[in-house]
């Protein structure tokens, strides 16, 4: 697409770029349509176009999503109610809570630039977890540990290099969160040499006791 | 094609502001096709090339094509690695849990090693040789440090890898390494007063290139 029509329509800007791995020539028929009559005639097929080549991308991301949501609301909850945390652990549960927060705002924001609806946030119950920080730590474990094994386990499926870039990057920051909580815990950083992959199937069935809706 | 030096800072830019970071994940630059169009549609210059999954040329020349290159690329750093560690434990440095870390993560990268040179073979080729290597082991502060350095190098070139993998078992162990090396990189960041995330919420990827100049001062032949 010229440089021409994406001043025509800079708000299909974006989504040119996108989509240009999977349907050029429907994007392009697209976009030269949206130069002609107007983004708004041609947004409703660009969506569609989107739903078709990465509705598989668009259902990974929210599964992460939710994986992050769960993370973040555990995080933010803990800097209320735990008591008895040292100030490293402290400033630790604050960086992890911001950073799981930004994971959150940026699948949202993707998920959404892609076409798709990022779930909500589910409602969460974490039981008696922040009663102790060795509770509080012993679950945070569990869950960034698990996450490190979702994002492995889902990203070989994730069509988009470009996500498949970011997502790994997400897991990297998951796999530091475990290392560092784990230290605290007084265990090795490491779970193996090779950490677990899990499906979503396996993943799901790990985190759904603190979901409640 | 060479990689502009300027790269990883460029990255770090866009890990760093939320705006630049939404149009990186919206819109990648893993793919060349979508660097030139971003080039195209008047974005600055920071969004340039295929970098970020990026095997140069030049670099991948060394160790071949494909995911047989990328896996001996990773075995020769994985051989740096377990040297490093193997030479760190000698120097009697370290004693009680710093030690049981370091050997830990020693062991680690020893099996790391052994699964790459099985997926050379399995992949029908060649297991890069290890490369002789030394390295400065002056004090505990400095050896600690290097670690760090080396781990966070490590995880980012995997990173870096990610995306140009093309077999799906290739890359699920590749993921599952990357990781682990995160893992030992904020083990060591935590001894070292170094942030656990020094890139941010999102890890920033390392070209063939980066990681190679980098450790290229270890490499004795």
């Amino acid at each position: 697409m010229s440089k021409i029509q994406t001043q025509a329509a800079p708000e299909l800007a974006a989504v040119e770029v996108e989509e240009i791995n999977r349907s050029t020539l429907l994007m392009k028929g697209l976009l030269a349509a949206g130069a002609v009559y107007g983004a708004a005639s041609v947004g409703p097929l660009v969506s569609r176009a989107f739903a078709q080549g990465s509705s598989g991308d668009i259902d990974i991301l929210n599964f992460a999503l939710t994986l992050e949501y769960l993370e973040a609301a555990f995080y933010d909850e803990a800097t209320k109610q735990v008591k008895g945390l040292d100030s490293t652990q402290s400033d630790l549960v604050e960086l992890i809570g911001a950073e799981e927060q930004e994971h959150v705002d940026a699948l949202s924001t993707t998920i959404s630039d892609l076409g798709g609806t990022p779930v909500k946030a589910p409602k969460v119950d974490f039981g008696d977890a922040f009663s102790s920080p060795e509770t509080f730590l012993e679950l945070g474990v569990t869950f960034e540990d698990t996450g490190v094994s979702a994002y492995n386990g889902a990203a070989p499926m994730i069509e988009a290099k470009d996500l498949l870039a970011t997502a790994g990057g997400i897991a990297q920051v998951e796999a530091r969160h475990a290392a560092a909580i784990r230290l605290q815990q007084g265990e090795s950083p490491v779970v193996a040499a090779f950490d677990e992959t899990l499906t979503e199937d396996e993943v799901l069935k790990a985190v759904m006791p603190f979901i409640k809706s | 094609m060479s990689i502009p030096v300027k790269r990883r800072s460029a990255l770090r830019r866009i890990a760093d502001d939320p705006v630049s970071r939404r149009r990186f994940l919206a819109i990648g630059g893993g793919t060349t096709g979508a660097g030139l169009l971003l080039a195209a549609c008047g974005d600055d210059e920071e969004t340039s090339t295929s970098a970020e999954t990026g095997t140069s040329d030049a670099a991948a020349s060394q160790f071949g094509d494909g995911d047989l290159g990328i896996v001996n690329y990773a075995l020769t750093l994985e051989y740096l690695e377990t040297a490093f560690y193997e030479d760190v434990v000698k120097s009697g440095l370290f004693k009680g849990d710093d030690l049981a870390l370091i050997e830990e993560i020693g062991s680690n990268e020893q099996e790391h090693v052994d699964a790459l040179v099985a997926a050379a073979k399995d992949l029908g080729g060649k297991p890069a040789e290890a490369p002789k290597a030394e390295f400065p082991l002056d004090d505990a502060k400095s050896v600690l440090e290097l670690a760090a350095t080396v781990e966070n190098l490590g995880a980012a070139a995997y990173l870096g890898q990610a995306g140009a993998i093309e077999s799906p078992d290739i890359l699920a162990a590749a993921l599952s390494i990357h990781t682990v090396e995160g893992r030992h990189a904020a083990a060591l960041n935590t001894l070292t007063d170094q942030p656990i995330t020094p890139d941010g919420a999102f890890a920033v990827p390392a070209t063939m290139e980066e990681v190679l100049a980098d450790v290229q001062p270890f490499i004795k032949s």
